[in-house]
């Protein structure tokens, strides 16, 4: 039996091992979170972005919005055709372009060129945009994501290999963005 | 029969269980809690259970992977024996899951067995329903098609509003920079693991209060509810007016449960496994994706939040939702349970009734979203184009090429995104017209630079075209005293008079 000021042989075992099992589990819990947050902590280090070529610049013709594909620089075995991606690229005149994230500025449903109207339009909840890629009519809040371009040695590349969200180009210690 | 009692009694001396459960199965209720009314919670606990079982036959076949789910979900279609069967009652489970937890949680409402001392009950009640409905869609992103493809890109969308945090959210749930192999294995890890786990125990939790609380009396209006009496007046109405549970009351809940089971099968075998739809392929752009049916309300009222409101309700509206579900117990632990003295209780279910019902209606045909194939697939019905001028006839040629019909519809026929233009002649005057097309504005583009002055000319006296037998066009009384005419004259429209 203990009192208030003295602590039995057995009380003090019983503590030591609550405080060696606290110590080995957070000890333990470390590679846990390490592991668990490895996909937001790892960012753009390992070929997240990259420099991807969509194909030589005579495929866009000046003047109109093509669909481009690209395989996303950073895939795992089991992407499958998950990790292809489509993009529209706007060949304005000769080296100046736009390249635009398929996903709506809104919720990112895949929007689509109508160009008779020079319209991008989203089929889920009716956003449009210019051919520019700024916002015309409905729900989004803001243009098209843009993909970052550079024309090098006749081949449109794209620097690419992140889902553009609505919120990660407002977000974020004002950092600049890729795919903003 | 000598011999299995003499098992049982054997198993029973080692587990010492039988007389615990016979407690538990023969605890006094009051008898005006044997309604039919009091069956669905344990209808939810049946239908989770078929959950489990056929959500375990579903893992013999289904391959989490992003490359090959989809694959995998073709053959327990067409190759596996009753596979399309076994992947139909999981999915109509789910949605009787859904509705049976939603109508349980309306029926406990409305009853007040919100109220002390079963407060805890209802607040694991919540977590409960927030886990089915985390079951649902995790359970859609499983069946990885077009639909679950995009649905993550829209989950992961919303989820990126969340101030600073966003983007790592994001990451977070889709295991990596895009919607690929990773995100579909978390998914699986959730939808198989995490919740139900949690669902589990907290189903466990939930079952145990009502046992020790006892399950809630009928509501009697004036019979109020205080902290200081209620456990003393319940213990004595089931002394004085209780039955036990089991038989007395047990038998509707099991024909009940069984007449769920039999639903879910029907609706398994009548209607079938629900898709999978296209190849979860991004290329693949030609696609309306669409939540399941629980989903289909949030998807509308998403494209009716005007822009600038649009991350403040997305973010703060479901707080306010779940933190009031959660508050309720503790804010009205007292009083009157009946809800023939609860108006406010009885409106506000009513209210979230129409809203959901609506919401749903509309996200079936999606009149906000442009029709995309009208331009190319809807034409102009012929009394529009008869009797027409060759300009007018150009006009309706310009508003089948520029895509009007995929936001106006004529003879109901065509988009609905924008107003229908059957007798917009009688609405808008023909300068009205031109500034309209020209500027947009009101949630229609300008298509200033998509029209020549010719073309908006032919177009705008295609739309004068548009009003009915009787009625005259819309004209501008001003511009009679102005420019000295006496009579409308559709050549004198020059865009480029336009201030």
């Amino acid at each position: 039996m203990s009192t208030d000021n003295t602590i039995s042989r057995r009380g003090l075992f019983m503590k030591m091992g609550i405080l060696f099992n606290g110590l080995v589990a957070t000890a333990l819990a470390v590679p846990v979170v390490r592991f668990l947050l490895s996909s937001v902590t790892r960012g753009r280090a390992n070929g997240y972005l990259s420099w991807i070529s969509l194909g030589t610049v005579n495929q866009f013709p000046e003047g109109e919005t093509r669909l481009a594909t690209f395989r996303n620089p950073y895939v795992t075995p089991t992407d499958g055709k998950t990790a292809d991606t489509a993009c529209w690229v706007r060949r304005i005149a000769g080296d100046q372009f736009q390249v635009f994230a398929i996903n709506c500025a809104h919720l990112g449903c895949p929007v689509r060129w109508f160009p008779q109207s020079s319209l991008f339009m989203c089929p889920c909840h009716g956003g449009a945009y210019y051919q520019d890629g700024s916002r015309a009519s409905g729900p989004p809040e803001r243009g098209l994501f843009l993909y970052p371009y550079k024309i090098q040695d006749g081949l449109v590349s794209i620097q690419a290999g992140e889902l553009p969200t609505p919120g990660a180009s407002a977000a974020l210690l004002g950092k600049k963005l890729p795919c903003a | 029969m000598r011999l299995i009692a003499q098992i049982g009694e054997w198993f029973d001396r080692r587990l010492q269980l039988a007389a615990p459960i016979r407690e538990v199965a023969e605890h006094p209720v009051p008898r005006s809690t044997a309604s039919w009314w009091y069956v669905f919670g344990s209808a939810a606990l049946v239908v989770f259970m078929l959950q489990l079982v056929t959500g375990i036959m579903l893992a013999l076949i289904y391959v989490p992977s992003a490359s090959e789910a989809w694959n995998s979900l073709q053959s327990l279609n067409h190759d596996v024996t009753l596979g399309w069967f076994i992947r139909a009652l999981h999915g109509w489970g789910s949605n009787f899951m859904v509705a049976i937890v939603l109508i349980h949680m309306v029926q406990v409402f409305l009853f007040g067995a919100f109220k002390f001392p079963r407060e805890l009950t209802w607040v694991v009640g919540v977590f409960l329903l927030l886990m089915t409905l985390g079951m649902a869609f995790t359970g859609q992103v499983l069946r990885f098609d077009q639909d679950a493809y995009w649905g993550l890109g829209l989950g992961a969308s919303i989820a990126s509003r969340v101030p600073l945090l966003g983007p790592a959210i994001v990451k977070l749930m889709l295991g990596g920079p895009i919607i690929a192999g990773a995100t579909l294995s978390r998914f699986f890890a959730l939808h198989v693991f995490v919740i139900p786990g949690m669902l589990i125990g907290f189903v466990g939790l939930h079952l145990l209060m009502v046992i020790k609380l006892g399950i809630n009396e009928w509501p009697m209006p004036g019979r109020l509810v205080k902290k200081a009496t209620y456990e003393h007046d319940y213990h004595e109405l089931t002394q004085k007016d209780g039955a036990p549970f089991v038989p007395y009351a047990v038998w509707k809940d099991l024909f009940f449960a069984a007449f769920i089971l039999l639903a879910v099968a029907a609706c398994a075998a009548y209607f079938g496994p629900y898709g999978p739809s296209g190849q979860p392929d991004p290329t693949i752009i030609q696609t309306a994706p669409k939540p399941d049916y629980f989903f289909l309300w949030l998807y509308a009222v998403l494209s009716f939040l005007p822009p600038s409101m649009e991350t403040p309700a997305l973010l703060i509206g479901p707080v306010i939702v779940i933190g009031a579900l959660l508050l309720l117990p503790f804010l009205s632990g007292e009083g009157e349970k009946s809800w023939r003295r609860r108006p406010i209780a009885v409106l506000t279910i009513l209210l979230v009734a129409v809203m959901l019902a609506t919401f749903t209606h509309l996200a079936g045909y999606t009149p906000w979203s442009p029709q995309m194939n009208a331009w190319s697939g809807e034409p102009i019905p012929p009394r529009f184009l008869q009797h027409r001028t060759a300009l007018e006839r150009q006009g309706a040629l310009v508003f089948q090429a520029k895509q009007c019909h995929n936001c106006h519809a004529l003879e109901g026929k065509g988009g609905q995104r924008g107003p229908a233009l059957d007798s917009v002649a009688v609405q808008l005057t023909q300068d009205q017209l031109i500034r309209q097309v020209i500027q947009g504005g009101g949630n229609m583009p300008s298509y200033g630079k998509n029209l020549s002055p010719s073309e908006t000319t032919a177009l705008v006296a295609f739309l004068k075209t548009l009003h009915p037998a009787g009625q005259s066009p819309a004209r501008d009384a001003s511009r009679a005293v102005a420019f000295g005419e006496n009579r409308e004259n559709p050549s004198a429209v020059r865009p480029s008079s336009q201030p």
